[in-house]
């Protein structure tokens, strides 16, 4: 996709063997096959695949010739085609007694898999229709509750900001020496917070940091931490004022059936 | 209770929820009602408010119900929300996404057989997203992961269940006529 879309931009056509040829996006091997089928309006039950097969490899020779690298999948469903292709010249094997032995037309698995790829283009299509609409419909936003029992009040940008200056202090009264220097960026960090929010419905806040070893990781978990909540996949609360602040998910956070 | 009161409480809830609210949950909240009340009730409400020509519907999505705007309102309250249209997902994702809904639970292997092209990427983008959540592994050698379609998927594409989406069969039909 990203091969074919620059080709458009800056090589929209070649000279192949002094014919000037337009080369369109294809995803996949499947998606030539279907345009060179649908261009020829050819009929796939019946599909000359000598001249199907010439039109496929001289597509892949283009590629080459721009130095394209080819996923392995073109490769194989040019080996298939070949294949195929001399199973039509031979004649039907004379001794073969099996049903297995007795294959019917060898384009017949081909075939199949044209038809089962047209039609999950089709259902492709109809999601992408239906995700249109759903993105301009709105639903009434999230509102924040508290549920029953739970007296809680969420924590400030303040409480947020004490906290982690609290330990930083801590980290640096008890400093030993940074030797490696570790790289950890914001993702890794989201992700690992994401995780633990999957084993564990409220983490201490404190606790994120009990572990770290460098200050740079410190912050980067803060800063992980201000991301989620900003996301609302977290919610950051403290029972009350100077108390522990506490996380848990936050309701945008995703569920399964 | 009085059908008007419940039918109006009932649309009260539907407006307060984050998420789309079930049969279920409405017979908990008015355990003094029949379930039959409360699912004629919802039926009504939905067809008096979505007959009404107001700028809200009330929709049947992933298996309960929820208010949302209609789409033909998009443009005004893009311009009021100044907000763009977002990103929407590839088409490589949908296909992939199409696959695992109507053959789930698929293994990624099956996925690459149907689309003829690897699908790692897709998938991936798809897990990120929350459409497609693992079902589980499948008792082969290997033990692949099983995916399947999540409530999310439901929610994102407007679907009241798996079985609102078209039959793979007309699809085929479709598919037939093309080439």
């Amino acid at each position: 996709m990203e091969i074919s879309e620059n080709l458009n931009q800056e090589i929209p056509t070649v000279e192949a063997s002094g014919i000037t040829i337009r080369l369109e996006t294809f995803e996949g091997p499947l998606d030539l096959l279907l345009h060179l089928i649908k261009k020829e309006e050819l009929d796939i039950s019946d599909i000359p695949i000598a001249r199907i097969t010439e039109q496929y490899l001289e597509y892949l020779r283009i590629m080459k010739d721009l130095n394209i690298n080819l996923a392995g999948e073109w490769l194989l469903m040019a080996a298939t085609l070949i294949y195929i292709k001399s199973r039509m010249l031979l004649p039907p094997d004379p001794v073969a007694q099996t049903d297995e032995e007795v294959q019917g037309d060898p384009r017949q698995e081909l075939v199949y898999q044209l038809l089962e790829h047209q039609k999950f283009k089709n259902a492709a299509q109809m999601l992408y229709t239906r995700e249109e609409v759903e993105t301009s419909v709105w639903h009434s936003p999230p509102q924040e509750v508290v549920e029953h029992g739970k007296e809680v009040i969420s924590a400030t940008l303040f409480d947020l900001l004490k906290a982690f200056h609290d330990i930083v202090e801590r980290f640096e009264a008890q400093r030993a020496i940074e030797l490696s220097f570790e790289e950890v960026t914001i993702e890794q960090k989201l992700a690992e917070v994401r995780r633990l929010l999957l084993v564990h419905d409220t983490i201490l806040f404190s606790d994120f940091f009990k572990d770290l070893t460098s200050k740079r990781h410190l912050i980067v978990t803060f800063l992980a931490l201000l991301e989620l909540t900003r996301m609302r996949e977290i919610w950051i609360y403290q029972k009350k004022n100077f108390e522990e602040i506490y996380i848990t998910k936050g309701k945008s956070s995703g569920e399964t059936i | 209770m009085e059908m008007i009161e419940l039918k109006a409480a009932i649309e009260a809830i539907i407006y307060v929820a984050d998420d789309p609210v079930k049969s279920e949950q409405f017979k908990e909240i008015f355990p003094d009602e029949s379930f039959d009340k409360i699912e004629t009730a919802v039926k009504d409400l939905m067809q008096e408010f979505n007959e009404r020509p107001g700028g809200m519907l009330i929709r049947e999505v992933a298996g309960g119900y929820r208010m949302t705007t209609r789409p033909e309102h998009h443009e005004h309250i893009r311009a009021y929300l100044k907000s763009k249209p977002s990103a929407k997902l590839s088409l490589a994702a949908l296909e992939t996404l199409a696959v695992i809904a109507y053959r789930q639970p698929v293994t990624l292997a099956e996925v690459l057989a149907v689309r003829g092209k690897k699908s790692s990427t897709a998938l991936q983008t798809l897990l990120e997203k929350k459409l497609v959540s693992i079902l589980g592994r499948k008792p082969v050698v290997g033990r692949p992961i099983l995916y399947g379609t999540s409530k999310e998927f439901l929610i994102h594409f407007g679907l009241k269940d798996l079985s609102d989406l078209p039959t793979l069969e007309e699809f085929a039909q479709l598919a037939g006529d093309q080439i």
